[in-house]
């Protein structure tokens, strides 16, 4: 079935168990997204030296399990190694499914590889991402400048 | 002899594709319906043979061309049984109808502090935002009706809600949503009881019910092509025609005008004073056709088939374990539009699935978000019929659902 490529397993079970969900203090910047089409939010907590990234939200397994994902790879890293994760998760998103995904940068997240060839879903796995990085800005950390969405 | 849906259906030609490899179970009429060919064919043969600017040619393809846009015009009256063609605005769509009397109305009576509107809860974003809109502008003070939990109307509060402060009551006959049909005679009595003007949004309605705005009880209503047959781009708004002279222009431009000097402009009569504009020509005379085409069938023989498929819908999405269906749970006083939520599985993921197997359906918040936050849900899915709708589509779905709970489980 065409899903297969969609509802990774890696994607199921972050959505059913997810890393590092429910919101926590103490934190520098925070921001609330929504997507406007189909209601789901997320609001994403940043410490200003990123060692603590936290979040919560309502949304399908893609946006879910996407948050999961983006805690597991860019808590506790450096802005640059944060800035290199979310650059690379946004091109692939973007890609069409063109772009082959590198594990090394984006572990669990290459299972989104799938998702950009659903183009009515990518906004959903992106939502987290986009909520982190004005998360980020707000922490006083730049995790570079992301494409623009279009999706 | 009783409604033939498979004759129906060849009318159709998208039913001869497949989705994902899958013939096409299109569960989505509520958001936009499919086309006759009886539609395509009349709309093509325009564009074709007859084209031409309406209401300012001497010439034949003009002539023809406003002879078949104001013969639409005529047909589409008769058909909501209106009491001249002239009480039959064309628009870009219901959401254009609303801004239009929101606009215009607004100004019509001086709305102020002190002036109240009043919606529902069960509104579609467009009978929603417009009213706030003017509220905003005036200062005049939106109020709102709830919904109950079996999701009709809540009447409870309807004496404090109406009152003599209350100068226009707009809301929706058919709810996108929960498929409620609201039967609005109380609140129309006491709206005009203290001289407010009710306009009912029928999106929801007109493609499915036979309706008399004769008998409807309201001054105004909304209604779109694309979600009776019709093509997109085209929209209507009746009014009584008094009312409809009393009314100022909203948008303005050619057309629509009497005389025109440096100084200032007089205005046309209703319907050509609220079409500024060449307006949507072959998309009209198209929706005269699907209006044809509903006719040739008939309102009360298509509503009967659609209460017939709701009915078991309701039997078949209760049979499924987890599903939660909002709104009504018999077909009296609802039609053919049912939103559900299948227990620990986002709708977005649920219409995913559904849609690898071809069966389409709508999910999200429906342009209707205060909806699903009443119910205390981000977002619903929702699967709605029409005349084309069968039994083993609603099958379709009811397998589809199983499958969701599989990959979810």
């Amino acid at each position: 079935m065409m899903l297969d490529g969609l509802y990774q397993e890696i994607i199921l079970d972050h959505y059913k168990n997810p890393h590092g969900r429910g919101l926590r203090d103490p934190y520098d910047g925070e921001a609330h997204h929504v997507n406007p089409t189909c209601g789901d939010e997320i609001t994403v907590r940043v410490s200003h030296d990123l060692n603590e990234i936290s979040y919560d939200g309502v949304g399908c397994s893609i946006s879910q399990a996407s948050a999961s994902v983006l805690h597991e790879l860019l808590q506790g890293r450096d802005a640059a190694a944060a800035s290199e994760i979310h650059h690379a998760f946004v091109e692939l998103m973007q890609s069409r499914g063109q772009v082959e995904a590198d594990e090394e940068i984006l572990g669990d997240g290459i299972a989104f590889a799938g998702v950009a060839k659903f183009p009515a879903r990518v906004k959903c796995a992106l939502l987290p991402w986009m909520a982190f990085k004005d998360a980020a800005a707000r922490a006083g950390v730049e995790v570079g400048v992301s494409p623009e969405v279009k999706a | 002899m009783s409604f033939d849906v498979e004759r129906v259906r060849k009318d159709f030609p998208i039913f001869e594709r497949e989705v994902n490899g899958h013939p096409l179970v299109y569960l989505d009429s509520a958001n936009t319906s499919q086309k006759p060919v009886q539609v395509l064919d009349v709309m093509r043969a325009h564009q074709e043979r007859y084209n031409g600017n309406v209401s300012r040619s001497v010439h034949t393809l003009g002539t023809e061309s406003t002879e078949a846009y104001e013969g639409a015009r005529a047909r589409i009256a008769t058909f909501i049984g209106a009491a001249s063609p002239d009480e039959v605005v064309f628009t870009k769509n219901s959401t254009e109808a609303i801004n239009l009397v929101a606009h215009s109305l607004g100004q019509m009576l001086r709305l102020g502090p002190g002036d109240e509107v009043v919606i529902s809860e069960m509104e579609h974003h467009s009978n929603l935002v417009p009213w706030q809109l003017l509220c905003e502008r005036t200062g005049a003070t939106l109020r709102w009706f709830g919904i109950t939990d079996d999701g009709r109307l809540d009447e409870a509060d309807l004496d404090s809600l109406v009152n003599e402060r209350t100068k226009i009551v707009s809301l929706v006959h058919m709810s996108n949503v929960l498929g409620t049909i609201n039967d609005v005679s109380r609140i129309a009595a006491r709206a005009r009881s203290f001289g407010a003007l009710v306009m009912l949004d029928c999106s929801q309605s007109v493609p499915h019910l036979p309706i008399d705005v004769a008998t409807l009880g309201a001054d105004l209503i909304a209604f779109t092509g694309h979600k009776m047959l019709g093509p997109t781009g085209i929209g209507v708004l009746w009014g009584r025609l008094d009312l409809l002279a009393q009314m100022p222009p909203f948008l303005a431009g050619g057309s629509m005008i009497e005389t025109v000097t440096m100084g200032g402009t007089t205005f046309a009569a209703p319907p050509a004073r609220f079409e500024a504009g060449t307006p949507p020509i072959t998309e009209a005379i198209g929706l005269g056709a699907a209006v044809d085409y509903l006719t040739g069938l008939g309102m009360e023989a298509i509503h009967q088939h659609e209460q017939d498929i709701t009915r078991y819908a309701l039997d078949a999405l209760t049979s499924v374990p987890g599903v939660r269906i909002f709104g009504p749970a018999t077909v009296e006083g609802r039609g053919g539009t049912v939103s559900f939520d299948v227990d620990g599985v986002h709708p977005h993921d649920v219409g995913q699935i559904l849609d690898a197997l071809g069966v389409e359906v709508r999910v999200g918040h429906h342009c209707a978000r205060p909806v699903c936050s009443r119910f205390s849900v981000p977002a619903m899915t929702r699967a709605s019929f029409y005349l084309y709708t069968t039994t083993a589509e609603i099958d379709a779905l009811a397998r589809g659902l199983d499958q969701v709970r599989k990959v979810f489980g």
